[in-house]
Protein backbone atom coordinates (compact mmCIF):
# COMPACT_ATOMS: atom_id res chain seq x y z
CA UNK A 1 0.00 0.00 0.00
CA UNK A 2 1.40 3.15 -0.86
CA UNK A 3 1.80 5.92 1.83
CA UNK A 4 -1.10 8.06 0.34
CA UNK A 5 -3.80 5.08 0.43
CA UNK A 6 -2.46 3.77 3.89
CA UNK A 7 -5.22 4.72 6.36
CA UNK A 8 -3.97 6.59 9.18
CA UNK A 9 -6.31 5.02 11.55
CA UNK A 10 -7.10 1.30 12.01
CA UNK A 11 -8.84 0.01 15.11
CA UNK A 12 -8.84 -3.51 14.53
CA UNK A 13 -11.45 -5.02 16.80
CA UNK A 14 -10.74 -3.14 20.15
CA UNK A 15 -11.98 -3.59 23.64
CA UNK A 16 -11.86 -1.50 26.54
CA UNK A 17 -12.70 -2.82 29.97
CA UNK A 18 -12.80 -0.74 33.09
CA UNK A 19 -12.96 -2.63 36.08
CA UNK A 20 -13.36 -6.35 36.64
CA UNK A 21 -15.73 -8.71 38.08
CA UNK A 22 -18.99 -7.15 39.50
CA UNK A 23 -17.97 -3.31 38.64
CA UNK A 24 -16.56 -4.59 35.07
CA UNK A 25 -17.79 -1.80 32.15
CA UNK A 26 -17.59 -2.80 28.65
CA UNK A 27 -16.36 0.87 26.88
CA UNK A 28 -16.12 -0.45 23.73
CA UNK A 29 -16.52 -3.84 22.88
CA UNK A 30 -14.81 -5.67 19.54
CA UNK A 31 -14.73 -2.32 17.30
CA UNK A 32 -13.39 -1.86 13.92
CA UNK A 33 -12.48 0.98 12.41
CA UNK A 34 -10.69 2.39 9.62
CA UNK A 35 -10.33 5.95 8.31
CA UNK A 36 -8.07 6.84 5.72
CA UNK A 37 -6.62 10.45 4.71
CA UNK A 38 -9.26 12.89 3.26
CA UNK A 39 -11.67 11.27 4.75
CA UNK A 40 -14.12 12.17 7.71
CA UNK A 41 -16.13 9.92 9.73
CA UNK A 42 -18.83 10.93 12.47
CA UNK A 43 -19.61 8.59 15.76
CA UNK A 44 -23.10 8.64 16.93
CA UNK A 45 -24.70 7.18 19.76
CA UNK A 46 -26.48 7.24 22.91
CA UNK A 47 -24.71 8.55 26.16
CA UNK A 48 -22.89 6.17 27.47
CA UNK A 49 -22.39 4.04 24.15
CA UNK A 50 -18.62 4.32 24.09
CA UNK A 51 -18.17 7.16 21.61
CA UNK A 52 -15.40 9.38 23.79
CA UNK A 53 -13.43 5.68 24.96
CA UNK A 54 -13.33 4.86 20.74
CA UNK A 55 -11.67 8.52 20.08
CA UNK A 56 -9.65 8.36 23.31
CA UNK A 57 -7.96 5.10 21.84
CA UNK A 58 -7.76 6.78 18.79
CA UNK A 59 -5.82 8.98 20.16
CA UNK A 60 -3.11 7.22 22.32
CA UNK A 61 -4.95 8.54 25.22
CA UNK A 62 -5.72 5.46 26.71
CA UNK A 63 -5.11 1.38 26.01
CA UNK A 64 -7.06 -1.32 24.90
CA UNK A 65 -7.65 -4.60 26.74
CA UNK A 66 -7.60 -5.90 23.96
CA UNK A 67 -7.35 -5.74 19.85
CA UNK A 68 -4.83 -3.41 18.05
CA UNK A 69 -4.77 0.23 17.65
CA UNK A 70 -2.36 1.10 14.22
CA UNK A 71 -1.96 5.41 13.63
CA UNK A 72 -0.24 5.85 10.70
CA UNK A 73 1.13 2.62 10.29
CA UNK A 74 2.46 2.42 14.19
CA UNK A 75 0.27 0.01 16.45
CA UNK A 76 0.17 1.85 19.20
CA UNK A 77 0.96 -0.61 21.48
CA UNK A 78 4.70 -1.13 20.44
CA UNK A 79 5.03 2.62 21.17
CA UNK A 80 6.51 3.73 25.20
CA UNK A 81 5.16 6.66 27.16
CA UNK A 82 7.82 9.28 25.09
CA UNK A 83 7.10 7.88 21.48
CA UNK A 84 2.80 8.08 22.02
CA UNK A 85 3.42 11.16 23.54
CA UNK A 86 5.49 12.41 20.46
CA UNK A 87 3.16 10.57 18.11
CA UNK A 88 0.33 12.73 19.50
CA UNK A 89 2.61 15.67 19.23
CA UNK A 90 2.90 15.97 15.79
CA UNK A 91 0.23 13.56 14.11
CA UNK A 92 -3.07 13.88 16.55
CA UNK A 93 -5.09 16.62 16.72
CA UNK A 94 -7.79 16.77 19.78
CA UNK A 95 -10.53 18.50 20.59
CA UNK A 96 -12.00 17.49 23.75
CA UNK A 97 -15.77 16.89 25.14
CA UNK A 98 -14.92 19.33 28.06
CA UNK A 99 -12.43 21.80 26.89
CA UNK A 100 -8.88 22.16 28.37
CA UNK A 101 -7.00 25.04 27.38
CA UNK A 102 -4.42 25.59 29.89
CA UNK A 103 -5.44 28.72 32.28
CA UNK A 104 -2.49 30.11 32.86
CA UNK A 105 -1.49 30.43 28.95
CA UNK A 106 -3.33 32.93 26.31
CA UNK A 107 -4.97 31.27 23.32
CA UNK A 108 -1.85 31.86 21.07
CA UNK A 109 0.23 30.44 23.56
CA UNK A 110 -2.48 27.07 23.92
CA UNK A 111 -2.16 26.74 20.20
CA UNK A 112 1.57 26.78 19.76
CA UNK A 113 2.44 24.70 23.13
CA UNK A 114 2.20 21.00 20.86
CA UNK A 115 4.56 22.65 17.93
CA UNK A 116 6.93 24.53 21.28
CA UNK A 117 7.13 20.80 22.71
CA UNK A 118 7.96 19.64 19.25
CA UNK A 119 11.39 21.45 19.71
CA UNK A 120 9.64 24.70 17.58
CA UNK A 121 11.19 27.65 18.24
CA UNK A 122 8.86 29.94 20.35
CA UNK A 123 9.02 32.94 17.59
CA UNK A 124 7.88 30.01 15.01
CA UNK A 125 5.20 28.47 16.98
CA UNK A 126 3.19 31.42 17.31
CA UNK A 127 3.68 32.69 13.87
CA UNK A 128 1.93 29.44 13.02
CA UNK A 129 -0.62 30.04 16.09
CA UNK A 130 -1.55 33.17 14.58
CA UNK A 131 -2.40 31.55 11.29
CA UNK A 132 -4.32 28.73 12.78
CA UNK A 133 -6.10 31.61 14.49
CA UNK A 134 -6.46 33.66 11.54
CA UNK A 135 -8.05 30.82 9.41
CA UNK A 136 -10.87 30.45 12.62
CA UNK A 137 -11.04 34.75 12.17
CA UNK A 138 -10.21 34.76 15.89
CA UNK A 139 -6.84 36.62 15.45
CA UNK A 140 -8.64 39.39 18.06
CA UNK A 141 -7.88 36.54 20.77
CA UNK A 142 -4.58 35.56 20.66
CA UNK A 143 -3.39 37.36 23.83
CA UNK A 144 -6.14 36.30 25.83
CA UNK A 145 -6.54 33.88 28.91
CA UNK A 146 -8.79 31.17 28.99
CA UNK A 147 -11.28 32.74 31.42
CA UNK A 148 -11.48 36.17 29.38
CA UNK A 149 -13.12 34.07 26.50
CA UNK A 150 -16.63 32.98 26.15
CA UNK A 151 -17.31 29.47 25.84
CA UNK A 152 -17.64 29.17 21.79
CA UNK A 153 -14.23 31.02 22.04
CA UNK A 154 -12.25 28.93 24.11
CA UNK A 155 -13.86 25.65 22.33
CA UNK A 156 -12.65 27.63 18.96
CA UNK A 157 -9.33 27.98 20.44
CA UNK A 158 -9.40 24.40 21.17
CA UNK A 159 -9.91 23.74 17.13
CA UNK A 160 -7.37 26.27 16.62
CA UNK A 161 -5.24 24.04 18.69
CA UNK A 162 -6.04 20.51 16.97
CA UNK A 163 -5.42 21.55 13.84
CA UNK A 164 -1.76 23.38 14.29
CA UNK A 165 0.88 21.91 11.82
CA UNK A 166 1.11 18.93 10.35
CA UNK A 167 -1.72 16.97 11.91
CA UNK A 168 -3.17 14.26 9.87
CA UNK A 169 -5.71 12.57 12.11
CA UNK A 170 -7.80 14.87 13.61
CA UNK A 171 -10.29 13.58 16.78
CA UNK A 172 -13.50 16.02 17.91
CA UNK A 173 -14.95 15.24 20.75
CA UNK A 174 -18.20 17.32 20.26
CA UNK A 175 -16.81 19.88 18.93
CA UNK A 176 -19.68 21.98 18.80
CA UNK A 177 -21.19 21.84 22.14
CA UNK A 178 -20.97 25.36 22.95
CA UNK A 179 -21.69 27.26 19.67
CA UNK A 180 -24.70 28.96 17.95
CA UNK A 181 -25.46 26.72 14.67
CA UNK A 182 -23.73 29.41 12.75
CA UNK A 183 -20.38 29.08 14.31
CA UNK A 184 -20.85 25.57 14.83
CA UNK A 185 -20.92 25.10 10.94
CA UNK A 186 -18.13 27.00 10.47
CA UNK A 187 -16.06 24.53 12.36
CA UNK A 188 -17.47 21.67 10.90
CA UNK A 189 -16.51 23.42 7.38
CA UNK A 190 -13.25 23.98 8.68
CA UNK A 191 -12.91 20.42 9.83
CA UNK A 192 -14.24 19.28 6.16
CA UNK A 193 -11.70 20.98 4.56
CA UNK A 194 -8.86 19.88 7.05
CA UNK A 195 -10.22 16.47 5.45
CA UNK A 196 -10.55 17.54 2.01
CA UNK A 197 -6.72 18.55 1.76
CA UNK A 198 -5.41 14.98 3.15
CA UNK A 199 -6.26 14.81 7.14
CA UNK A 200 -8.26 11.94 8.14
CA UNK A 201 -10.82 13.14 11.41
CA UNK A 202 -13.14 11.47 13.29
CA UNK A 203 -15.96 13.30 14.90
CA UNK A 204 -18.17 12.39 17.53
CA UNK A 205 -21.61 14.18 17.76
CA UNK A 206 -25.39 13.74 18.66
CA UNK A 207 -26.81 16.04 16.15
CA UNK A 208 -27.43 14.56 12.97
CA UNK A 209 -27.23 17.71 11.18
CA UNK A 210 -23.73 17.83 11.68
CA UNK A 211 -22.91 14.39 11.47
CA UNK A 212 -23.96 15.33 7.61
CA UNK A 213 -20.89 16.70 7.02
CA UNK A 214 -18.64 13.50 7.02
CA UNK A 215 -18.41 10.89 4.90
CA UNK A 216 -19.77 8.36 7.08
CA UNK A 217 -21.10 7.26 10.26
CA UNK A 218 -20.44 5.42 12.88
CA UNK A 219 -23.10 4.04 15.67
CA UNK A 220 -21.91 2.50 18.68
CA UNK A 221 -24.64 1.30 21.36
CA UNK A 222 -23.47 -0.59 24.41
CA UNK A 223 -20.06 -0.25 23.14
CA UNK A 224 -20.81 -2.19 20.03
CA UNK A 225 -20.76 -0.32 16.74
CA UNK A 226 -24.39 -1.49 15.40
CA UNK A 227 -24.42 -0.05 11.87
CA UNK A 228 -22.50 2.20 9.06
CA UNK A 229 -23.81 4.08 6.54
CA UNK A 230 -21.60 3.48 3.71
CA UNK A 231 -20.72 5.95 1.17
CA UNK A 232 -23.67 5.88 -0.77
CA UNK A 233 -23.52 7.36 -4.25
CA UNK A 234 -24.82 11.29 -3.76
CA UNK A 235 -28.08 11.79 -5.13
CA UNK A 236 -27.41 15.00 -6.88
CA UNK A 237 -30.43 15.08 -8.92
CA UNK A 238 -32.26 15.65 -5.16
CA UNK A 239 -32.99 19.23 -6.10
CA UNK A 240 -32.37 20.70 -9.61
CA UNK A 241 -29.73 23.52 -8.98
CA UNK A 242 -31.46 26.72 -9.97
CA UNK A 243 -28.92 28.97 -11.41
CA UNK B 1 -51.60 25.79 -1.69
CA UNK B 2 -52.11 25.14 -5.37
CA UNK B 3 -50.24 26.18 -8.75
CA UNK B 4 -52.88 28.72 -8.61
CA UNK B 5 -51.55 30.90 -5.82
CA UNK B 6 -47.72 30.24 -7.12
CA UNK B 7 -49.08 31.99 -10.42
CA UNK B 8 -50.86 35.32 -8.77
CA UNK B 9 -48.45 35.97 -6.39
CA UNK B 10 -45.78 35.87 -9.73
CA UNK B 11 -48.49 37.88 -11.81
CA UNK B 12 -48.40 40.32 -9.13
CA UNK B 13 -44.94 41.44 -9.87
CA UNK B 14 -45.52 42.33 -13.76
CA UNK B 15 -48.01 40.32 -16.62
CA UNK B 16 -46.28 37.70 -17.88
CA UNK B 17 -47.01 34.71 -20.54
CA UNK B 18 -47.43 30.76 -19.78
CA UNK B 19 -43.99 29.87 -20.69
CA UNK B 20 -42.19 32.57 -18.67
CA UNK B 21 -44.46 31.70 -15.74
CA UNK B 22 -43.72 28.59 -15.55
CA UNK B 23 -39.65 28.60 -15.86
CA UNK B 24 -40.10 31.67 -12.96
CA UNK B 25 -42.25 29.37 -10.87
CA UNK B 26 -39.52 26.57 -11.08
CA UNK B 27 -36.71 28.67 -10.68
CA UNK B 28 -38.33 30.76 -7.77
CA UNK B 29 -38.84 27.81 -5.55
CA UNK B 30 -35.28 26.13 -6.15
CA UNK B 31 -36.94 23.90 -8.34
CA UNK B 32 -38.64 21.21 -6.33
CA UNK B 33 -42.11 21.83 -8.04
CA UNK B 34 -41.75 21.42 -11.54
CA UNK B 35 -44.92 22.74 -13.77
CA UNK B 36 -45.60 21.77 -17.29
CA UNK B 37 -46.89 24.46 -19.59
CA UNK B 38 -50.36 22.25 -19.96
CA UNK B 39 -50.80 22.95 -16.11
CA UNK B 40 -50.04 26.32 -16.21
CA UNK B 41 -52.48 27.19 -19.42
CA UNK B 42 -55.02 25.18 -17.41
CA UNK B 43 -54.67 26.84 -14.38
CA UNK B 44 -54.27 30.40 -15.98
CA UNK B 45 -57.85 29.71 -17.63
CA UNK B 46 -59.44 28.78 -14.92
CA UNK B 47 -57.91 31.75 -12.88
CA UNK B 48 -59.80 34.06 -16.06
CA UNK B 49 -63.25 32.46 -15.47
CA UNK B 50 -62.95 33.13 -12.17
CA UNK B 51 -62.07 37.05 -12.51
CA UNK B 52 -58.50 36.94 -11.02
CA UNK B 53 -56.44 37.93 -14.17
CA UNK B 54 -57.48 38.97 -17.62
CA UNK B 55 -55.33 39.06 -20.66
CA UNK B 56 -53.16 41.70 -21.48
CA UNK B 57 -54.29 43.09 -25.19
CA UNK B 58 -53.99 40.12 -28.20
CA UNK B 59 -51.20 37.39 -28.99
CA UNK B 60 -48.05 38.71 -29.81
CA UNK B 61 -46.14 37.85 -33.20
CA UNK B 62 -45.11 34.33 -31.30
CA UNK B 63 -49.11 33.63 -30.75
CA UNK B 64 -48.54 34.26 -26.47
CA UNK B 65 -50.60 35.84 -24.65
CA UNK B 66 -49.42 37.44 -21.53
CA UNK B 67 -51.73 37.94 -17.95
CA UNK B 68 -52.06 40.72 -15.34
CA UNK B 69 -54.04 40.18 -12.30
CA UNK B 70 -57.08 41.69 -11.60
CA UNK B 71 -58.26 43.93 -8.77
CA UNK B 72 -59.84 40.84 -7.40
CA UNK B 73 -56.94 38.49 -8.02
CA UNK B 74 -54.70 41.05 -6.22
CA UNK B 75 -56.58 40.71 -3.29
CA UNK B 76 -56.76 37.20 -3.15
CA UNK B 77 -53.16 37.28 -3.38
CA UNK B 78 -52.37 39.36 -0.52
CA UNK B 79 -54.65 37.86 1.86
CA UNK B 80 -53.28 34.78 0.83
CA UNK B 81 -49.62 36.08 1.79
CA UNK B 82 -50.76 36.39 5.34
CA UNK B 83 -53.24 33.44 5.75
CA UNK B 84 -51.52 30.67 7.87
CA UNK B 85 -51.06 27.29 5.87
CA UNK B 86 -53.29 24.69 7.58
CA UNK B 87 -51.49 21.60 8.32
CA UNK B 88 -53.24 18.26 8.56
CA UNK B 89 -52.92 17.30 12.31
CA UNK B 90 -53.55 13.36 11.50
CA UNK B 91 -49.84 11.85 10.56
CA UNK B 92 -50.21 9.67 7.67
CA UNK B 93 -46.61 10.00 6.92
CA UNK B 94 -45.61 6.06 6.35
CA UNK B 95 -42.89 5.95 8.86
CA UNK B 96 -45.14 6.95 11.47
CA UNK B 97 -47.52 4.57 10.79
CA UNK B 98 -44.88 1.70 9.81
CA UNK B 99 -43.14 3.08 13.39
CA UNK B 100 -46.36 2.69 14.98
CA UNK B 101 -47.22 -0.62 13.97
CA UNK B 102 -43.68 -2.24 14.16
CA UNK B 103 -44.21 -1.65 17.93
CA UNK B 104 -47.09 -3.56 18.47
CA UNK B 105 -46.80 -6.47 15.56
CA UNK B 106 -45.03 -9.30 17.13
CA UNK B 107 -41.51 -10.48 15.95
CA UNK B 108 -41.01 -6.68 14.23
CA UNK B 109 -37.17 -5.98 15.42
CA UNK B 110 -38.00 -2.14 15.98
CA UNK B 111 -34.56 -1.25 16.85
CA UNK B 112 -33.25 -2.49 13.18
CA UNK B 113 -36.53 -0.65 11.83
CA UNK B 114 -35.03 2.48 13.06
CA UNK B 115 -31.72 2.09 12.70
CA UNK B 116 -32.54 1.23 8.53
CA UNK B 117 -33.96 4.15 8.56
CA UNK B 118 -31.96 6.57 10.19
CA UNK B 119 -29.65 5.01 8.16
CA UNK B 120 -31.37 6.36 5.19
CA UNK B 121 -31.78 9.87 6.44
CA UNK B 122 -28.68 10.60 7.84
CA UNK B 123 -27.75 9.75 3.63
CA UNK B 124 -29.94 11.90 3.14
CA UNK B 125 -28.67 14.58 5.16
CA UNK B 126 -25.18 14.62 4.41
CA UNK B 127 -26.58 15.08 0.27
CA UNK B 128 -28.47 18.13 1.15
CA UNK B 129 -25.15 19.48 3.20
CA UNK B 130 -23.28 18.59 0.45
CA UNK B 131 -24.98 20.19 -1.84
CA UNK B 132 -25.64 23.36 0.46
CA UNK B 133 -21.61 23.91 0.90
CA UNK B 134 -21.45 24.13 -3.32
CA UNK B 135 -23.68 27.53 -2.38
CA UNK B 136 -22.08 30.53 -3.76
CA UNK B 137 -21.17 33.29 -0.85
CA UNK B 138 -22.54 35.82 -2.82
CA UNK B 139 -25.75 34.23 -3.56
CA UNK B 140 -28.46 35.84 -6.38
CA UNK B 141 -31.83 36.01 -5.00
CA UNK B 142 -33.09 32.79 -6.92
CA UNK B 143 -30.20 31.29 -4.93
CA UNK B 144 -31.90 32.20 -1.70
CA UNK B 145 -34.66 30.75 -2.50
CA UNK B 146 -33.03 27.52 -3.79
CA UNK B 147 -31.32 27.58 -0.34
CA UNK B 148 -34.08 28.26 1.80
CA UNK B 149 -35.76 25.66 0.31
CA UNK B 150 -32.89 23.44 0.96
CA UNK B 151 -32.78 24.50 4.36
CA UNK B 152 -36.30 23.20 4.92
CA UNK B 153 -35.57 19.74 3.82
CA UNK B 154 -32.01 19.47 5.68
CA UNK B 155 -34.63 20.45 8.84
CA UNK B 156 -37.01 18.07 8.13
CA UNK B 157 -34.39 15.55 7.57
CA UNK B 158 -32.87 16.35 11.06
CA UNK B 159 -36.23 16.41 13.14
CA UNK B 160 -36.65 12.52 11.68
CA UNK B 161 -33.60 11.67 12.77
CA UNK B 162 -34.27 13.04 15.73
CA UNK B 163 -37.59 11.84 16.32
CA UNK B 164 -35.97 8.01 15.33
CA UNK B 165 -33.25 8.57 18.32
CA UNK B 166 -36.18 9.36 20.80
CA UNK B 167 -38.04 6.19 19.52
CA UNK B 168 -34.90 4.29 20.40
CA UNK B 169 -34.42 5.58 23.61
CA UNK B 170 -38.29 5.44 24.63
CA UNK B 171 -38.21 1.49 23.87
CA UNK B 172 -35.01 0.73 25.31
CA UNK B 173 -36.33 2.25 28.78
CA UNK B 174 -39.09 0.03 28.26
CA UNK B 175 -39.06 -3.83 29.29
CA UNK B 176 -39.51 -5.76 26.14
CA UNK B 177 -42.41 -7.71 27.32
CA UNK B 178 -43.81 -4.51 27.44
CA UNK B 179 -43.62 -3.57 24.04
CA UNK B 180 -44.83 -6.81 22.74
CA UNK B 181 -47.61 -6.76 25.02
CA UNK B 182 -48.86 -3.63 24.18
CA UNK B 183 -50.92 -4.75 21.30
CA UNK B 184 -53.47 -3.03 19.51
CA UNK B 185 -55.77 -4.01 21.74
CA UNK B 186 -54.40 -2.31 24.65
CA UNK B 187 -53.74 0.83 22.67
CA UNK B 188 -57.51 0.78 21.82
CA UNK B 189 -58.47 -0.17 25.67
CA UNK B 190 -57.19 3.46 26.78
CA UNK B 191 -55.19 4.06 30.35
CA UNK B 192 -54.35 0.89 32.04
CA UNK B 193 -51.15 -0.47 34.67
CA UNK B 194 -49.09 -1.39 31.59
CA UNK B 195 -46.93 1.04 30.31
CA UNK B 196 -47.93 3.02 27.67
CA UNK B 197 -46.19 2.79 24.09
CA UNK B 198 -45.37 4.80 21.76
CA UNK B 199 -49.02 3.31 19.82
CA UNK B 200 -50.70 4.89 22.59
CA UNK B 201 -49.71 8.43 22.54
CA UNK B 202 -51.30 9.47 19.32
CA UNK B 203 -54.83 8.61 20.75
CA UNK B 204 -54.33 10.69 24.24
CA UNK B 205 -52.59 12.86 21.66
CA UNK B 206 -55.62 13.31 19.71
CA UNK B 207 -58.20 13.50 22.83
N1 LIG C 1 -12.46 5.35 33.56
C1 LIG C 1 -13.61 4.68 33.55
N2 LIG C 1 -13.93 3.80 34.51
C2 LIG C 1 -15.09 3.12 34.47
N3 LIG C 1 -16.00 3.24 33.50
C3 LIG C 1 -15.76 4.10 32.51
C4 LIG C 1 -14.56 4.89 32.47
N4 LIG C 1 -14.60 5.64 31.36
C5 LIG C 1 -15.76 5.38 30.75
N5 LIG C 1 -16.47 4.44 31.43
C6 LIG C 1 -17.78 3.89 31.06
O1 LIG C 1 -17.73 3.45 29.73
C7 LIG C 1 -18.97 3.69 29.05
C8 LIG C 1 -18.72 4.51 27.82
O2 LIG C 1 -18.32 5.83 28.20
P1 LIG C 1 -18.00 6.96 27.14
O3 LIG C 1 -17.46 8.12 27.88
O4 LIG C 1 -17.16 6.39 26.07
O5 LIG C 1 -19.47 7.28 26.59
P2 LIG C 1 -19.94 8.36 25.49
O6 LIG C 1 -20.58 7.61 24.38
O7 LIG C 1 -18.81 9.26 25.16
O8 LIG C 1 -21.07 9.16 26.28
P3 LIG C 1 -21.48 10.74 26.23
O9 LIG C 1 -22.31 10.92 25.01
O10 LIG C 1 -22.30 10.90 27.47
O11 LIG C 1 -20.23 11.56 26.25
C9 LIG C 1 -19.86 4.37 30.08
O12 LIG C 1 -20.69 3.40 30.65
C10 LIG C 1 -18.86 4.92 31.10
O13 LIG C 1 -19.46 5.00 32.38
MG1 LIG D 1 -18.43 11.35 25.50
Amino acid sequence: MSADTAPVLVLDDVSRVHGEGETEVVALSHASLTVARGELVAVMGPSGSGKSSLLNLAGGLDRATSGRVVVEGVDVASLDARGLAALRRRSIGFVFQDLNLIPSLTAAENIGLPLELDGWSVRRARSQALDALDRLRLRELADRYPDQMSGGQQQRVAIARALVGERTLVLADEPTGALDSHTGEGVLKILRQRCDAGAAGLLVTHEARHAAWADRVVFLRDGVVVDETGTAPTADSLLTEAR
Amino acid sequence: MSVKQGLLALLAEEPMYGARLRSEFEARTGGTWPLNVGQVYTTLARLERDGLVEPVGGSDDEGRIAYRLTAAGLSEIESWWLTPVDRDSTPRDELVIKLALAVTAPGVDVQRVVQAQRTATLRHLRDLTRLKSRASDEPSANDVAWLLVLENLLFAAEAEVRWLDHVESTLSRMPAAAVRRASAVDAVAGPSDTPRTAAALPKGARA
